[in-house]
């Protein structure tokens, strides 16, 4: 059915784009506030972004049913970019241009995130970004909903250093930006604290690579030098399961060299043997086995609109839930849909998270996360072992590597700068 | 809480103390453990461990089940009345049971027991313990875990028990784990010198990763008169690692052959033998698969017990799929298409989208789990190798599947059929041989082949839709490298490529082998343009 809608969706952008431009329009504003929904539908990256597309239509159906925003109902515009990072910026173009939303939620990976940026300033419209992602970025119109990497990377490192006491390890991850650019960080935080560089070891594989004989067997070469080890894994979605199952054949147990994953989560468990996996650890912002009235209410509402008792939440969505809502208060407080009045208006704004904290919208256009470390259980879910005290606040610039260290971010009156070097006191990056 | 953990910190010493002095005083004891036992839920992991530690230290082995249960997460405290029980999900409650002599007690409701965590660390704490409390087990099997548990720790603590084990112990394997988890004990604390000696002659006998590990730690602060021996010794291990290594890498290579094998030795029928560039290849392989999900699906439902024939049960089921499909494909689309390999390419990659999104659509495009049988989980252990099973299968697997092919081409009436109509057709055509059935017959052959590797390959990766097409690529090589239409090319292939892939890998990172690979096939073909094994006769060229 939504497969249906998304493409009625998209022919009829194409007629709109073709027959009349000032037209359908004019018609639309007066009747309703759209709301883009830019996740791919089709190829390689629909696994994950099919779901966030349900969760918008979800939240949106659920805004309706309580009045919808400023009077108006919302009316959900999907598109489907189709894991083509080219396409995501035509349609993107097309959902604000031709269909003039107020605000896209959209994007998974990080390229088709640059590939939108140049057309978001352009039109100056906004975007909610809401997974994981390798930070040193602040941009006018996009909202990083998701962690940055102090909000995952780093506070997994630490509970590693503390809890399990490691002292030595791999940072294993497919190779494309994101695992590139956390590890850099993470490399970087270790040496800072004292991590000899022996002591750590870096590994890139492809995209759905199944082979992972000979890395394991290096890990566990790696690992018998008589000190704790662990893996730091940004490995990502199809290739994490042969290499559990490697790691589980070759008698690594979790106790001996446990696993932190930063993109194994709810869903890419669902539907998978995870014998293998339990015991090893992943890092997010939530649980769907947090135990909260917010995230029961969440789960039942989300169970009874997708019509399966077995959808699972995870954290991207749950990062779509805050973004829409702080999107909601912001468009209620500025009492329009204008771009600059609602970025105006956001910066500050609180809502509940679903973890029985509260989200924050930082100047830097990120948001307050707590972080957990969960267990891989035998369900599919995760245990909490262990959280964060409060709520840490997104920092869009690592202080970890030396030519970010003297960035900020700040959208707010009189810096109103993604990059401002607190040194030079000037906006536009690092001095050199 | 902090009141219980405080009288438990104080107590910790006080049992030690006890333990030595009037062991036999089993009412204190009892008291004691219970307190001990009320104390697990509070405090960090830190002072959880402590408290276990000093439950072990009792020595009571009616401990055990309570161990068991806090390591695998079913230990459980009451919101009521604060007791500590063994809890297991049952419907919306949990059904709790007294950890210690498993009398069941009752019911409560889900948010009336909170469960007592543990980490990692703490379940290395727990198995060191379950290990002291079960060293002296008359059964061989437990104990020699107990020994293991104790060697991975290595706590001087249990030095004492360890001697103790020692003088009692009868069974050779448990003897020599025990010998080395004291020689680690000697090792790491403070021991006269010849003790330490032997010590480290006994570690460097082991040879493995594990005593190399400690040696090396121990090299840092070991005495001047012990480091020649020890960096003689780790210098040994190192040599035989090293050769273990390239015997390891070896295995690895041809591993990754067997794989490569099985995906293409499909193609080298359809593609090799009869000259079509069949695209959808990958996309059989991958209904292969999903033949294994359906069939391990239904085996989950109905017959729980048949769970470990699944996959024998799958083959040939997985060989008439995929064959059928394959016999489809070959009388709807190809046969229209002989002679034109371009059309052929675009017919096939479109069927091969048609495949991909029809199971899509059925099966959804999440991956499926396809379980390991338990003949395939687990590993062999060589000396310092490690033969994982389902590798070791699909190796076994890939030569036998091979071996038939081979029967069936040479040696039987299609076979000859087969190699009669691709050699020359116009002349089989007229010895009366029906050429359009036999056309069908090799295309539905290679699917099925194809279809049962698909069976092989749900075992080692994910079952989804796009299973196909991360071999369609490698299949392709293998068979151009090996040599068109020569079954022992794609053989010679296959693990040529594996080996070579395997031995670049450790030096110049997965990503740079497959690319050098590619590099060197490219070269390759530049030079002989046949492969490996070229097909020498007229019809090379026809």
């Amino acid at each position: 059915m939504s497969m249906k809608f998304a493409q009625r969706a998209t022919i009829a952008a194409a007629i709109a784009g073709t027959m009349g431009m000032s037209f359908s329009p004019a018609i639309a504003q007066e009747d309703t506030i759209k709301v883009g929904i830019l996740h791919s539908l089709s190829g390689t990256m629909a696994i994950s972004e099919t779901t966030l597309k349900d969760t918008m239509l979800y939240l949106i159906d659920e805004q309706n049913k309580k009045g919808g925003v400023l009077g108006k109902q919302l009316e959900a515009v999907v598109v489907d970019p189709a894991s083509d990072w080219p396409l995501f910026a035509e349609k993107a173009r097309e959902l604000i241009s031709v269909n003039h939303v107020a605000a896209v939620f959209g994007c998974w990976t990080s390229v088709s995130r640059k590939s939108v940026l140049p057309v978001f300033k352009e039109l100056n419209n906004i975007l909610f970004y809401p997974v994981q992602y390798e930070g040193e970025e602040s941009e006018r119109n996009v909202f990083y909903t998701g962690a940055a990497p102090n909000q995952q990377a780093i506070p997994a490192v630490d509970y590693l250093m503390e809890n399990e006491g490691v002292e030595r390890w791999v940072l294993a991850g497919t190779d494309y930006v994101y695992p590139r650019t956390t590890n850099k960080i993470l490399e970087a935080y270790l040496l800072d604290h004292g991590v000899a560089a022996d002591d750590i070891m870096i590994n890139y594989t492809p995209f759905g690579h199944s082979d992972w004989q000979t890395i394991v067997s290096d890990i566990k070469a790696f690992g018998s030098a008589g000190k704790k080890t662990a893996v730091v894994s940004t490995i990502n979605g199809d290739a994490n399961v042969p290499f559990y199952k490697e790691l589980g054949n070759q008698g690594i147990s979790a106790q001996d060299i446990p696993v932190v994953a930063f993109s194994v989560g709810e869903e890419e468990l669902a539907g998978l043997d995870t014998t293998p996996l339990v015991g090893h650890l992943a890092a997010w912002n939530y649980f769907q086995s947090v135990d909260t009235p917010e995230n029961e209410a969440f789960i039942a509402g989300w169970k009874a609109f997708t019509g399966n008792p077995d959808r699972v939440t995870n954290d991207p969505m749950e990062a779509h839930v805050i973004g829409f809502n702080l999107w909601v208060q912001a468009v209620e407080k500025a009492g329009t849909t204008d771009t600059d009045a609602v970025l105006d208006a956001i910066i500050g704004l609180e809502t509940p998270n679903l973890t029985g904290g509260i989200a924050k919208m930082l100047p830097n256009h990120h948001i307050t996360k707590p972080v957990l470390i969960g267990e891989i259980q035998d369900d599919g879910q995760f245990e909490v072992v262990w959280e964060t005290d409060a709520e840490v606040p997104g920092d869009a610039w690592t202080d970890f590597l030396p030519e970010s260290k003297v960035l900020e971010a700040d959208w707010t009156a009189p810096i109103s700068c993604g990059n401002y070097n607190t040194e030079t006191k000037t906006c536009g990056g690092a001095a050199n | 809480m902090a009141f219980i953990q405080s009288i438990a910190r104080i107590l910790t010493p006080i049992i030690f103390g006890l333990m030595a002095v009037c062991a036999a005083n089993a009412q204190t004891a009892s008291t004691d453990i219970d307190n001990l036992i009320a104390a697990l839920p509070g405090g960090s992991y830190a002072d959880r461990a402590g408290v276990i530690e000093a439950l072990a230290a009792t020595g009571d082995t009616a401990l055990v089940p309570l161990f068991e249960a806090l390591s695998e997460g079913n230990l459980y405290v009451t919101a009521t009345d604060g007791r500590v029980v063994r809890a297991v999900r049952a419907g919306d409650d949990y059904a709790i049971s007294d950890p210690l002599t498993g009398a069941t007690l009752g019911e409560v409701g889900r948010r009336d027991a909170e469960k007592i965590k543990v980490n990692n660390g703490l379940r290395r704490t727990i198995a060191s313990a379950i290990g002291q409390l079960t060293l002296m087990s008359p059964n061989a099997e437990i104990r020699r875990s107990a020994a293991e548990s104790i060697l991975k720790t290595a706590d001087p603590a249990s030095l004492e028990l360890l001697d103790t084990a020692l003088a009692a112990e009868k069974d050779p394997g448990v003897l020599a784990v025990l010998e080395q988890a004291r020689a680690v004990i000697v090792l790491g604390n403070d021991f006269p010198l010849a003790e330490k000696q032997a010590a480290v002659a006994l570690l460097v006998a082991k040879g493995d990763r594990d005593a190399m590990a400690v040696l090396t730690t121990e090299l840092a602060s070991a005495p001047d008169e012990l480091k020649p021996a020890i960096e003689a010794g780790i210098a040994g291990i190192e040599r035989d690692l090293a050769a273990w290594a390239a015997a390891q890498n070896v295995w690895y290579g041809i591993s990754l052959g067997s794989v490569l094998l099985l995906a293409a030795i499909g193609l080298a029928i359809t593609f090799g033998v009869m000259g079509v560039i069949n695209m959808a290849h990958g996309e059989i392989v991958m209904l292969g698969a999903y033949t294994t999900f359906a069939v391990q699906e239904v085996i989950r439902n109905n017959f729980p017990g048949l769970f470990d024939y699944s996959l024998a049960i799958a083959l040939p089921l997985a060989f008439l799929v995929t064959a059928l499909v394959g016999m489809a494909i070959e009388r709807g689309v190809i046969r229209w298409l002989y002679g034109r390999p371009l059309e052929t390419l675009l017919a096939t990659w479109g069927i091969s989208l048609i495949l991909q999104q029809t199971v899509r659509t059925i099966f959804g495009p999440n991956n499926r789990e396809v379980g390991n049988p338990g003949w395939m989980s687990g590993a062999l252990d060589i000396g310092g190798m490690s033969l994982t099973y389902s590798r070791l299968w699909i190796v076994v697997f890939a030569l036998v599947v091979f071996g038939i092919l081979l029967a069936v081409l040479n040696r039987t009436p299609l076979g000859l059929q087969m190699r009669a109509v691709t050699q020359n057709r116009r002349m089989a055509s007229s010895m009366g041989i029906r050429t359009p059935w036999v056309d069908a017959l090799t295309f539905g052959l290679g699917s099925g082949i194809a279809g049962i590797a698909g069976v092989a390959l749900s075992q080692i990766d994910n079952v989804s839709p796009n299973l196909g097409q991360s071999y369609i690529i490698d299949s392709f090589m293998v068979v151009v490298f090996g040599g068109v239409g020569n079954l022992w090319g794609t053989l010679v292939g296959a693990l040529t490529l594996g080996i070579a892939n395997k031995f670049l890998e450790p030096y110049a990172g997965a990503v740079l082998a497959k690319i050098l690979i590619l590099v060197f096939i490219i070269l390759f073909i530049q030079r002989r343009p046949r492969g490996l094994f070229a097909l020498k006769g007229r019809s090379v060229d026809a």
